[in-house]
């Protein structure tokens, strides 16, 4: 019979840009045991697909990547309830004025040389590049210090050569941030609207960082080209690529893009847990603006992470560029302790493609035909 | 947001539950409430067909537009009361009931073979003709002792399923 061989090899054509979503989804497949023969009782059966439908509404693994979990109210008891209003006193009547001045300084500083250099030393190319890097560092340090981050860098500092880029996985703008104050990136992200967006264009961009919109389809030709391009410059910053295209909430990964892993480069991975003892650094965009983001970290104790720098991986002989995507994911959610969905991260702003539900319909009409050539 | 369940009275549980024939233990519908919640992303009280596509799982589903239909605005009680016939404790006619409501989609008690064609219609898409959809029909019809005209009745539909055990269970999550 040759059915399942049919299948198989039309799913691979079906799905050639994206891990097999079925192999991580309940088993709960439509297609009955083969019987012997077809009755009417098999034929009329829809109750796994009824269940899948339920199970779906019920509780999915999409929805739960991007659910910003509210924190432990641990304020619970007379004693405790004091001390816990004492902590907000400080937190917001001390903390936060210390670090918004933290902050203003740090921008002063920040600007105040930055605006120089870049006009100044056109002439320079070279050293103008050095000191805006070190310049960008230096901001992004202060961001760091104005939520107080704890942040544990584990594993070789990236080097700057070519043909590398680096990969990490997504939970806020803060990981680009927190990324920066180590080693200036090139960062490759969504182009955002208000302050953020004015940064992008003007600072962000002279440290080679990329910015392009999501929903625009000609973008997606310019950055692959600007990459490529990039990659091979010696002297360039090096690439910092977050392949799930969406802030995820820092339990789960989402689907690599698989864009960083056709440059042929040597991908280095980074993996970036948050510890949420204090707040969670999930940016969920849709319910915050980033302004009120960052206030909610100014506002907690402190932002608590792990950075792993992970071993460098290269194409290995055979493998396509989505295998190898999803080995790279495979090694940043080990370290990183998170679980992988097989969920595009963009189905956040589109439905999923037709053809999911078409290999389903498929290997429903196979086996129905099946039954049907038999007798 | 994170608060919702505790709008939640137990004079509300008690209410819900007794909707569903008490299929859902209360943590089960304090669980489901809070689901019912992060869906309904604007608080309108009802979550709307949009908003079920937003699940990419229930999305794919090829009989999800069906299904729609009866899900599409229904409150909270009603919710509860359409994923009931999916609990553990539902006893197989509860189930077969639903099945049957999905089948029926003019809601007049009885199946005929048109409504189990559009049904096949979905499930097998443009994988199969429509004319070999009507033979296979045709053909478990008569073998189960039924024609193209007969209609079937919800007793039909528990005949035809006899005894043999019917998997449609969904495990609500409790932490």
């Amino acid at each position: 019979m040759s059915g399942p061989v049919k299948l198989n090899t039309s799913s691979s054509e079906l799905d050639l840009d994206r891990p097999n979503i079925e192999d991580y989804l309940p088993s709960g497949s439509s297609v009955h045991e083969p019987h012997c023969k077809l009755r009417l009782r098999d034929l009329l059966d829809i109750s796994p697909t009824l269940t899948e439908a339920a199970g779906a509404i019920v509780d999915d693994s999409f929805t739960r990547c991007f659910k910003s979990n509210p924190p432990e109210p641990w304020n619970w008891n007379i004693y405790l309830f004091p001390l816990w209003c004492f902590g907000v006193a400080i937190r917001y009547g001390i903390l936060f004025p210390l670090r918004v001045i933290v902050l203003t300084v740090g921008w002063i500083l920040f600007l105040s040389s930055y605006i120089p250099v870049h006009f100044l030393l056109k002439g320079h190319e070279k050293l103008r590049k050095k000191l805006e890097r070190c310049l960008v560092e230096l901001i992004c340090s202060f961001f760091v210090a104005s939520w107080t981050g704890v942040v544990k860098y584990h594993g070789p500092r990236p080097s700057m050569r070519p043909k590398q880029v680096f990969v990490a996985n997504h939970t806020s703008m803060i990981d680009f941030i927190i990324l920066e104050q180590m080693t200036a990136f090139a960062v490759i992200m969504q182009k955002h609207p208000g302050w953020v967006g004015l940064l992008q264009s003007t600072i962000m961009e002279s440290v080679g960082c990329i910015w392009f919109n999501r929903s625009e389809a000609k973008d997606r030709e310019i950055v692959a080209k600007k990459l490529r391009d990039h990659v091979q410059g010696a002297d360039n910053n090096p690439v910092l690529i977050f392949p799930e295209g969406t802030c995820v909430n820092n339990h789960y990964t989402v689907m690599f893009k698989k864009g960083a892993f056709e440059l042929g480069c040597t991908v280095c991975p980074i993996a970036i847990k948050y510890n949420k003892i204090f707040v969670d650094a999930f940016w969920n965009s849709r319910k915050q603006s980033f302004t009120m983001h960052l206030l909610q970290l100014m506002t907690s104790w402190a932002v608590v992470c792990d950075v792993w720098y992970l071993e460098p991986q290269n194409l290995r002989p055979g493998e396509t560029p989505i295998e190898f995507a999803e080995r790279v994911r495979d090694i940043i959610s080990v370290r990183a302790g998170l679980r992988k969905v097989p969920w595009d991260g963009y189905l956040k702003y589109s439905r999923p493609s037709p053809k999911h539900r078409e290999r389903k319909q498929q290997s429903f009409a196979e086996t129905v035909l099946r039954h049907l050539e038999e007798k | 947001m994170g608060n919702a369940s505790s709008m939640l009275t137990q004079y509300d549980i008690e209410e819900v539950q007794g909707h569903c024939h008490n299929l859902f233990s209360q943590q089960e519908i304090v669980s489901l409430y809070q689901r019912f919640c992060q869906l309904d992303r604007n608080a309108k009280g009802f979550i709307s067909a949009d908003e079920f596509l937003s699940v990419p799982e229930f999305a794919m589903n090829p009989l999800s537009q069906r299904l729609l239909k009866m899900v599409d605005g229904l409150n909270f009680k009603d919710f509860v009361a359409f994923l009931s016939a999916f609990s553990a404790k539902a006893t197989k006619e509860q189930k077969l009931g639903l099945i049957f409501k999905v089948y029926d989609s003019d809601g007049n008690g009885k199946v005929s073979f048109s409504d189990i064609l559009e049904v096949l219609e979905d499930l097998s898409g443009s994988f199969m003709t429509s004319e070999q959809r009507e033979e296979v029909l045709s053909q478990v019809l008569e073998e189960a002792g039924y024609s193209r005209a007969s209609y079937l009745m919800l007793n039909d539909f528990i005949k035809v399923f006899g005894n043999s055990g019917l998997k449609m269970e969904v495990e609500v999550p409790v932490d």
